[in-house]
């Protein structure tokens, strides 16, 4: 089926252009489109693929909920996004390096990460920010746009050191390819030709504003031309066909053919289900109809349905994979909220040593807390 | 709207929280003349994540209450030039750690255009940004960094602690020929109810306010801290009897230093308050001018109760980094005590 002919049924903007140069695998219900050529990929790595796909929902069904019941700050979902997210990382090869941002949560699981740490800064406690020293992730960039050109800096300083084994990918939204840094990034990458995949994961919304106020070019990787990038467009809610792009775009940065350039703009188009963020109210700016479109194509459904085609997945196997993935994330929760913070860690990795300012103000509030207590410091400041 | 209702009931006054004042002053301006206009990330149907600009968008069209792309730069540079044809432009930054992308553009043009050009143009801009901690916000979203605009000349900048305040101090901005940075608490947008009258009324930009009055000691503090001094004085003259003097500044450039050095010169002590880091802080600043104008008066050494020199932490320690009742108390005291 036709991604496009099910969305001009509908009385709501098509998600994908009529003349699009879309790259596919799957149709909408998960099966092989006809011109398709599926990746060379293992069956054990399509399970791996689908396995974290679906602990990505199930992270993201359990976060907002947490979130719902206070245990939690502000969550940025994933839902919609889960297929693209994954499939990028497991493109990576280990050494390949990944600029998240916020909402990047399985991404960064699917890199290296592990599930509690993910939680841990939710719960307000920035020690689950600490990066393991063999996972090559950055921390979260919150400030749009700004992770593209340290990203390109990044891959700049691997290929100026003759380290072009290693390539970095970069992640952004739509919202990211109206800043600045966006531009500088991408004009670097190009004059430079740096080993690099800049995502953009267009999942047509940043917060109330549509990708339609953001850019009157009628694509986001049609930009990468201007910088001389690559670009390619790619169904985001499609985990084979991101990860076929994704894989060429990470080998082709690392080992370029005569005359091909290194880096690309991979615009992964897709949709954001839910909210912004669990303080964010979609009603007030999007028709829930638009929605469902999407829905149709979900990406979790739709590699399910490859899954049993190719005879790689039954019912028996997909209940197993459920169960372990629940009581993975319900593992990580309990994990993340057996830690505590301590007023410690306010002062503690500003520099490599304490200067002796902060010392002192790090006493004086200890001096305080054993004067009153803990308790007193909780008392609303309102 | 708030407005709506009013008009509809006839009242002359009505009980608002700080952000609906804040709308509410929009509304009031944007009635009145319709060279200001609204701009910025989500403030048009979304009416501003934190609905500082609910309903604007309704009432006066997509061409005054504008939805830009995701560019901090470009908001500001734009609104520079929209000023230059007549318009008021009235630029939201989402959060005040996310301004800085545009900090070329205040820094370098918004603050100096009327000096580059010898007078010949000017910038008449009201840039407002929620600032400030203790809503248990993502990184990024809790920075409280006046100093790096009030250090800047040719900037205003603003922060009002009471709905009534916000009001009248945002159309005193509006009004203003200078760029403004109009700097919202949002730790007490929605934290209590003021009287807020629904005609136009201006709170002036050259004065600190007496929130308290007292002769023991004089804290200085603006914004979302003045509660939680206001506070630390009552229970202090309740269980120490030590009458704290409150100034709350309102407009952090220019200082009112003429209230400031007034009241040093009746109580002899000084403490300020404020939730951004101490080193570089307003509070150096104060406690300078006070030494400079009034130090044969000065009876104890001058007290900064502000945050760490440390990023703001993840919400599970905002409350230690943050000046709490607790140590504002503790403060005083010591100074009183000296
Ligand atoms: C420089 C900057 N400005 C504003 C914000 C506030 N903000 C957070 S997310 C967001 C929208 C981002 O949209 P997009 O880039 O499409 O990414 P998405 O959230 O859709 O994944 C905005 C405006 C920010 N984080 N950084």
């Amino acid at each position: 089926m036709n991604m496009k002919n099910e969305a001009g049924s509908k009385d709501v903007p098509a998600p994908v252009r009529e003349d699009s140069d879309l790259v596919q695998i799957l149709d909408a219900e998960g099966n092989v489109l006809p011109q398709a050529s599926v990746p060379d990929i293992s069956d054990r790595q399509l399970l791996e693929l689908y396995e974290t796909i679906k602990l990505a929902r199930h992270f993201d069904q359990r976060a907002i909920s947490f979130q719902r019941q206070g245990r939690l700050a502000t969550y940025a979902p994933m839902t919609g996004q889960e297929g693209s997210q994954v499939a990028t990382s497991l493109a990576l090869a280990e050494q390949d390096w990944l600029f998240p941002t916020y909402r990047e949560h399985a991404a960064k699981y699917a890199h290296g990460m592990e599930l509690a740490s993910l939680f841990e800064p939710l719960r307000g406690h920035q020690e689950g920010y600490a990066i393991p020293e063999d996972v090559n992730v950055m921390p979260e960039y919150i400030p749009i746009a700004t992770q593209v050109p340290q990203a390109m800096g990044m891959a700049w300083g691997h290929k100026l050191q003759g380290k072009t084994d290693t390539a970095v990918m970069c992640h952004l939204g739509d919202g990211a390819t109206s800043e600045g840094d966006f531009h500088e990034g991408l004009n670097f990458a190009g004059v430079f030709d740096v080993p690099a995949v800049f995502v953009c994961n267009n999942n047509q919304w940043a917060i109330s504003v549509p990708r339609e106020r953001q850019t009157a070019s009628e694509t986001i990787a049609e930009k990468a031309q201007a910088y001389g990038l690559d670009g390619v467009r790619v169904d985001g809610l499609d985990p084979l066909a991101v990860y076929k792009v994704a894989s060429e775009a990470l080998e082709k940065a690392r080992n370029p053919g005569p005359g091909e350039l290194r880096p690309t703009l991979i615009e992964s188009v897709q949709y954001r289900f839910g909210a912004h963020t669990t303080a964010d109210d979609p009603s007030v700016y999007r028709d829930e109809s638009e929605e469902e479109v999407w829905r149709d194509r979900d990406p979790v459904d739709r590699i399910e349905t490859y899954l049993y085609n190719e005879g790689i997945l039954d019912s028996d196997l997909e209940s197993e994979i459920q169960d372990s993935v629940e009581q993975e994330v319900s593992e990580a929760i309990e994990t993340a909220e057996q830690t505590a913070a301590s007023p410690d860690n306010i002062v503690e990795y500003v520099y490599e040593d304490v200067p002796a300012r902060l010392e002192q103000q790090r006493d004086e509030l200890n001096r305080l807390r054993e004067k009153y207590d803990d308790g007193a410091f909780s008392e609303v400041l309102e | 709207m708030s407005s709506t209702a009013s008009t509809q009931s006839g009242q002359n006054a009505q009980s608002l929280t700080l952000v609906e004042a804040i709308q509410d002053g929009l509304y009031t301006e944007m009635s009145q003349d319709d060279s200001v206009v609204v701009l910025g990330e989500d403030v048009g149907k979304n009416g501003g994540v934190f609905r500082a600009t609910d309903q604007l968008y309704e009432e006066f069209g997509e061409d005054r209450v504008i939805d830009t792309p995701l560019a901090e730069a470009g908001i500001v540079g734009a609104s520079i030039g929209l000023a230059q044809t007549g318009m008021k432009p009235v630029p939201e930054m989402q959060f005040m750690g996310f301004m800085y992308p545009a900090f070329d553009q205040i820094v370098s043009h918004a603050a100096r255009l009327r000096s580059r050009s010898q007078g010949q143009y000017s910038v008449p801009m009201v840039i407002r940004a929620p600032y400030g901690g203790g809503i248990r916000a993502p990184e990024h979203h809790s920075e409280s960094k006046e100093a790096f605009f009030v250090h800047e000349p040719g900037l205003k900048v603003v922060s009002p602690s009471t709905p009534y305040d916000a009001k009248g101090l945002l159309a005193a901005s509006i009004h203003d020929p200078d760029p403004v940075i109009f700097l919202e608490p949002k730790l007490i947008y929605r934290a209590f109810r003021d009287d807020v009258p629904t005609k136009p009324y201006e709170v002036s930009l050259s004065e600190a306010a007496v929130r308290r009055e007292g002769s023991d000691i004089s804290v200085y503090t603006w914004g979302a801290m003045t509660r939680p001094v206001l506070i630390a004085a009552e229970n202090l003259s309740q269980s120490h009897g030590i009458d704290v003097e409150v100034i709350d500044l309102r407009t952090l450039s220019p200082l009112d230093i003429e209230t400031i050095t007034d009241s040093f010169k009746k109580t002899g002590r000084a403490a300020i308050v404020h939730e951004a880091p101490k080193t570089g802080g307003l509070g150096a600043e104060i406690a300078t001018t006070i030494q400079e104008e009034a130090l044969v008066h000065q009876e104890a050494p001058i007290k900064r109760i502000a945050g760490f020199d440390a990023p703001m932490p993840l919400h599970s320690l905002e409350d230690y980094y943050l000046p709490q009742a607790v140590r504002i108390q503790d403060g005083i005291r010591e100074t009183v005590d000296f």
